[in-house]
């Protein structure tokens, strides 16, 4: 039995938020075939998540901005000629390009002479005693919980952290019905009126934050700027959230007064992380831009990475937000149609120039929000040598200092000698903390380095890969006589 | 603990969480339903062996890991189904 050739296209799209849907769209406008794979049921990200398909909204209650314009990226890409296949686990590429993904009904593999990735996120929470216990979930997993699951994270919920998504999810909970215990801010009120500036070009941004000030002052929401979690306790799971005052690079003051709150549910993150797991296995060179997310693929002013035909796009390619994610994967697709030879290059200028221009204004309300959300190197200083790091493999700080100090120097050493970044999570929510306690010792991060992309990007049921397979099947030549 | 104002939720469905029935909406994932049924811990930690719940609820951490079918599936990910069983996942078992 051979097995099918792959499927062809002349653009595949990896990730299907507001930068993937709008760079399939406008891909198939400059007439290119394109495929867009993604994850989840439907279009738009975890920023433009919709309702589940089962769920309807109830008469008389106006959906918000974000489920609206979800809505509209889906209408879009829904009347464009491009393939979008959703429920698709992409779990291994090939330069190229072969693209080899986990769906409904077992493995598909696509080729295509150009690749766009747009896979955008995960969050970031630095470790700190108790963070594994039951209740502790991250701000950007209490979103999808709040709009799209129609669920509150508990009863009495602590929100904690930095950016956009504290307002965003202690709004949802109030909005719910929910309690929200305390707003705990590692940023200063100056901090946020600094974007204050850059987004005088965005009124809708405006509107929303007023409205999160107003549902505040209505629910009575204590807020503390510039603290931080310090401890959550259990038994078993949250029932205490432990907050101290700090300063501006994260770093609890010594002898700050520790305030216990009670609470069954503590919503933390602490910024959010460029997912450059498949550049990084495609071999394109990354850089470590802090004010962006942290490390991302070198790219040029239309998304071009250092490896010819892969463009990145999204907060993938640095954090930017969800305008400037939906522009940039239009400019990358443009750049590929054009490079694929497809689009003259004055017929490229014409087109391009108009959303340069937008994302020239968007742009800097988008790096004024990811500054906002930037590593804060005191968070990970503070980490008591007897906190877990590693979730996965229940690795200690006391463990990755130890084998630092015996001479790992380097991250992808410490992970063979540890295991630290080895377990199912590939390094996703310990890297930051072990790069940042690692920094600290060997100089920098560019120095602690990157880890080692391999497939499978994600876990994947080896059962569902190798499909009904039997023995019969293999191509065995017969054996020679004796 | 479920958003009652702002949707109608699909139809009622029944799963199975280590043969305890428990009630869900068509549209929720299995985290959401264990969530709203008070269950917070989903699975032990392979060397510390303490509880852990859901975390990162996009698919990304793999805490939520539980076994449907005797298959390891993320809850948060993983939709309900009516008379789905659920084993909850510790570890060395």
């Amino acid at each position: 039995m051979t097995a099918p050739g792959p499927e062809r296209f002349d653009l595949i799209v990896i990730g299907a938020g507001p930068a993937g849907a709008s760079a399939a769209t406008e891909a198939d406008r400059a007439g290119l075939r394109v495929l867009l794979l993604d994850e989840q049921p439907a279009a738009g990200g975890q920023i433009y998540r919709p309702l589940p398909a089962e769920f309807s909204p109830r008469e008389g209650r106006a959906p918000g901005p974000d489920l609206r314009a979800g809505a509209a990226l889906r209408a879009a890409l829904a009347g464009s000629g491009a393939e979008a296949r959703f429920r698709r686990r992409v779990w291994h590429l090939a330069r190229g390009f072969s693209v080899f993904a986990l769906g409904p009904d077992g493995v598909e593999r696509y080729a295509a002479p150009a690749l766009l990735v747009a896979a955008g996120t995960h969050e970031r929470v630095i470790a700190f005693p108790g963070w594994t216990l039951p209740g502790v979930i991250g701000l950007a997993g209490a979103t999808v919980l709040l709009k799209s699951q129609q669920v509150l994270p508990g009863e009495r919920v602590v929100v904690a952290g930095a950016g956009p998504l504290l307002g965003a999810v202690a709004a949802g909970i109030l909005k719910g019905g929910g309690r929200v215990v305390a707003c705990v801010d590692l940023a200063s009120p100056a901090e946020w009126m600094r974007l204050a500036p850059a987004a005088g070009l965005r009124p809708d941004l405006w509107g929303q934050a007023a409205g999160w000030t107003a549902a505040f002052l209505r629910g009575r929401v204590p807020l503390y700027p510039r603290h931080a979690v310090v401890e959550a306790r259990g038994p078993g799971r949250v029932a205490e959230v432990c907050i101290a005052p700090v300063g501006g690079d994260g770093a609890p003051r010594a002898d700050a007064p520790v305030r216990v709150l009670r609470a069954d549910s503590l919503c933390v993150g602490h910024g959010l992380v460029p997912a450059t797991e498949m550049t990084r296995a495609l071999g394109a060179e990354h850089l470590y831009r802090p004010d962006e997310g942290g490390w991302i693929a070198r790219r040029d002013a239309c998304l071009r990475t250092s490896v010819e035909r892969l463009y990145v796009a999204g907060d993938g390619a640095g954090i930017a937000g969800a305008v400037p994610a939906a522009l940039r994967g239009r400019l990358a697709a443009l750049a590929a149609a054009r490079d694929l030879g497809r689009l003259a290059e004055a017929e490229f200028a014409r087109k391009a120039a108009p959303v340069r221009r937008r994302l020239a204004r968007t742009a800097a309300f988008g790096a004024a929000v990811a500054r906002l959300m930037a590593l804060r190197p005191g968070l990970a200083r503070t980490v008591s040598r007897d906190t877990l790091v590693c979730r996965c493999e229940d690795l200690t700080r006391a463990e990755i200092e130890d084998a630092i100090g015996e001479g790992a120097r380097e991250i992808n050493q410490l992970k063979s000698w540890t295991r630290c970044g080895m377990g199912p999570c590939q390094g996703r929510m310990c890297g930051e903390t072990v790069a940042s306690l690692m920094a600290a010792r060997v100089g920098s991060r560019e120095a602690v380095g990157q880890w080692t992309a391999r497939p499978p990007f994600r876990p994947v049921d080896f059962e569902a890969l190798t499909g009904d397979f039997t023995y019969d099947h293999l191509p065995f030549p017969p054996t020679a006589p004796a | 603990m479920r958003i009652e104002n702002a949707v109608a939720r699909g139809r009622p469905v029944t799963i199975h969480v280590d043969g305890t029935p428990v009630g869900a909406f068509a549209g929720e994932s299995i985290a959401t339903a264990l969530l709203a049924a008070g269950i917070r811990r989903l699975r032990e930690s392979p060397r510390a062996r303490e509880p852990r719940g859901m975390f990162c609820a996009m698919g990304a951490c793999q805490e939520c890991v539980v076994r449907v079918d005797g298959r390891a599936v993320t809850a948060c990910t993983e939709p309900v189904r009516d008379g789905l069983s659920i084993s909850l996942v510790d570890a060395g078992r």
